[in-house]
């Protein structure tokens, strides 16, 4: 019979000489490829010490961005909720009253912003979706925690850290996404 | 007449028995540590360096670990057998080192402290009879448990070791045949005087380790804790400190065959091509301590080595390597050295 | 009293109690385990008498190997106190009168000893490794020799029982 592929190979079932039988040849043959095996490099890393840098498209958890002043951005447009394949995102919109204008940028802000994060697919079509720039994927993902409602993530839990009161933890959250922000 | 003994030997020999059991108990205890470690190194991982510096405080912390974990007896288990099983495992493997001369003779405050518990003048066989009892631990838990994957390693380590027992002493007399003494010391001066006994004898040597082997039930010989047959075989009904003191068992026997094997064949606490008479008797001491314990640490490492090479082997090879392989090549060697003895005569 | 004697009554009411735990338990597992503990007040009792080869032998040979293999075998078969049947009475009987007539025979060769001829303890060099093997392969060599045919034939007739029968398979 023609054979499909040329990489077909005849099985050998001549029997073992007795060298081979011994099995000590092969024995210490094995010994020493494991021995080899001490002076590979070793491909882990200490994880908590040292990490490993993100890639530049990494999409990690949603943050809801604020501007320079530390407005938000959102105007709970509801783009986001509706571009998300996995319906992970809820919200209700709120109108911003007079002496607000420090606190949401449009007059129309998000007063509950939830995102279920064991929902999310970290597709980052939220991020695409948004008009404002109000949310986009950070860097930082979703810890472990023991109860499901905790994976729900509220507004306060997601917004981005104000920049004026706590500049340096804006910046961290901000990441790499600072210098991307600016292209949009 | 009752109580004539010399009471400077009764301090002694306990301050030996305390230091020699301690010792193991720690050797033992960085073995747990060596062979995560080795088991790390050589499949390119780096294995647990979180506990003190290294993960040098490791063990300490498995063994907290495990004294802290809940206590289960099950409920149809002989309540006395279940606990009398890991207390013999461990009694044992800590009974052969009674024998094993550690070094030479100190001399402290004016006394000459031979560094050996007992220099019994069967001391080859004792280590054999103890060998021969390490089993039983393993039968009573195993049986105690009512548990059958228990009893299948059970009935499994009790049908390994004595296959292997014999394979052992076979090799054993034609090493006693070169050697012409029982005494484990007399055997080191021998080999301090002349050639190591690897030199004379080589198979025996090789039979002796891989029934050293499958008396530790290490790999390849593990099948009666195979855990991917028998869940845990013997300790699978086991939690807690007894099931640490098995592992624990297991880690004292591998030290203390390769003390043996360090002391059989390659010459106990001599230090190869040095005159140890040369040296003041207290500094040779501690130097033959230190060669003693480096042989010993390569022949734990030759455990561990050959753990993570070769697999484990079905229990039909097993028996067949035991009975059909063993046996004869040791039945071989026993007639080929008594031959040579007589050629050479 | 000294304490050789103290020794000796320990080691001998070690044996006789656990040679009668062995008799009397029920479980065949625990008579296996008494068993044992009565091979090592043997053993002891060897080491008083200084035939330390002799002790570590019997260590080796009866607690070592074979009580492993009855502890083995009633393990596999799971023998427990439960199966064990009630013997017939005619059964006991006989087996009553034939113990009897060992402990008769036991009785009346202990009570022909001479009571000067007592064994020392500690002394003598009889069972010492080194005497025992000059005795055993100069005085009695023809006994021995005998004894090692008896259990070659032994072995070759656990071989040939235990050989699977070649012709069946075809």
């Amino acid at each position: 019979m023609q054979a499909l592929t040329s990489k077909a190979k005849q099985v050998s079932r001549k029997p073992m000489s007795f060298t081979e039988r011994m099995y000590l040849p092969a024995i210490f043959k094995g010994m020493m490829i494991t021995f080899s095996h001490i002076f590979k490099k070793k491909p882990t890393i200490n994880y908590p010490e040292k990490q490993r840098p993100f890639s530049p498209v990494f999409r990690g958890m949603q943050i809801l961005n604020r501007d320079e002043e530390g407005r938000e951005n959102c105007t709970a447009c509801g783009l986001c909720a509706v571009a998300c394949p996995a319906e992970a995102i809820t919200m209700e919109a709120a109108e911003r009253q007079p002496g607000e204008e420090n606190l949401y940028r449009e007059e129309k802000y998000a007063a509950k912003y939830e995102i279920n994060m064991l929902r999310c697919i970290f597709c980052g079509l939220c991020e695409e979706a948004c008009p404002k720039d109000a949310i986009y994927l950070s860097e930082t993902f979703a810890p472990a925690d023991y109860q499901r409602k905790q994976f729900v993530y509220a507004k306060n839990e997601l917004l981005i850290p104000h920049p004026k009161e706590n500049p340096e933890a804006y910046k961290k959250a901000l990441g790499n996404r600072s210098n991307k922000s600016t292209v949009n | 007449m009752l109580l004539a003994i010399d009471l400077g030997l009764v301090i002694e020999k306990l301050i030996l028995i305390v230091v020699v059991i301690s010792a193991s108990l720690v050797i033992a205890m960085y073995t747990t540590f060596a062979e995560r470690k080795v088991a790390a190194i050589l499949q390119d991982r780096r294995g647990p360096n979180r506990a003190g510096p290294f993960g040098l405080l490791q063990p300490l912390a498995d063994g907290l670990k495990l004294f802290f974990k809940e206590e289960i007896i099950p409920n149809f288990s002989n309540k006395f057998l279940f606990i009398l099983g890991p207390a013999l495992a461990m009694l044992t493997a800590m009974m052969t080192s009674a024998i094993i001369p550690w070094g030479n003779k100190l001399e402290l405050f004016g006394r000459e402290i031979s560094l050996q518990i007992t220099d019994v003048n069967v001391g080859v066989l004792y280590v054999f009879g103890v060998v021969s009892l390490g089993v039983y631990g393993i039968m009573i838990g195993s049986w105690a448990s009512n548990n059958k994957f228990s009893l299948m390693g059970g009935l499994r380590a009790a049908s390994q070791i004595i296959s292997y027992e014999l394979a052992m002493g076979i090799s054993m007399i034609a090493l006693l045949m070169v050697t012409g003494t029982l005494s484990l010391k007399e055997m080191v001066v021998q080999q301090q005087a002349g050639y190591w006994n690897i030199v004379k004898q080589p198979l025996g040597f090789l039979i002796f380790l891989i029934c050293a082997f499958a008396e530790c039930n290490r790999t390849p010989f593990d099948l009666p804790e195979a855990e991917n047959e028998l869940i845990g075989g013997y300790h699978t009904e086991y939690s807690s400190m007894k099931l640490g003191f098995f592992l624990f068992a297991e880690y004292i026997n591998m030290f203390v065959s390769s003390v043996i094997m360090a002391t059989l064949f390659f010459g106990g606490y001599d230090i190869p091509f040095f005159n140890e008479a040369t040296l003041s008797p207290n500094i040779a001491a501690i130097l033959g301590i230190v060669a003693l314990m480096a042989k010993v640490v390569f022949f734990i490492f030759l455990f561990m080595w050959v753990r993570w090479t070769i697999p484990r082997f079905r229990y039909d090879q097993l028996m067949h390597l035991g009975w059909r392989i063993l046996i004869p090549l040791a039945l071989f060697n026993m007639l080929a050295t008594g031959a040579s003895i007589l050629y050479f005569q | 009293m000294n304490l050789t004697t103290l020794v000796f009554i320990l080691l001998s009411v070690m044996a006789i109690g656990s040679a009668i735990m062995m008799i009397s338990s029920k479980s065949p597992v625990h008579s296996v385990l008494w068993l044992i503990v009565v091979f090592f007040a043997i053993s002891g009792h060897y080491i008083l008498l200084n035939a330390q080869f002799l002790a570590i032998v019997n260590i080796i040979v009866y607690a070592g190997a074979i009580m492993v293999l009855f502890l083995f075998v009633v393990m596999l078969m799971n023998l427990n106190a439960e199966t064990e049947p009630v013997k017939n009475y005619r059964l006991q009987l006989v087996g009553v009168i034939t113990g009897g007539a060992l402990l008769l025979v036991l009785v009346s060769a202990v009570m022909k000893i001479d009571v000067e001829q007592l064994v020392e303890m500690k002394v003598g060099d009889q069972g010492l490794i080194k005497v025992l093997g000059m005795n055993l392969f100069k005085n009695y060599v023809v006994p021995f020799e005998i004894s090692s045919v008896l259990f070659l034939s032994a072995m070759i007739g656990a071989v040939v029982i235990g050989k699977k029968d070649e012709t069946a398979n075809h």
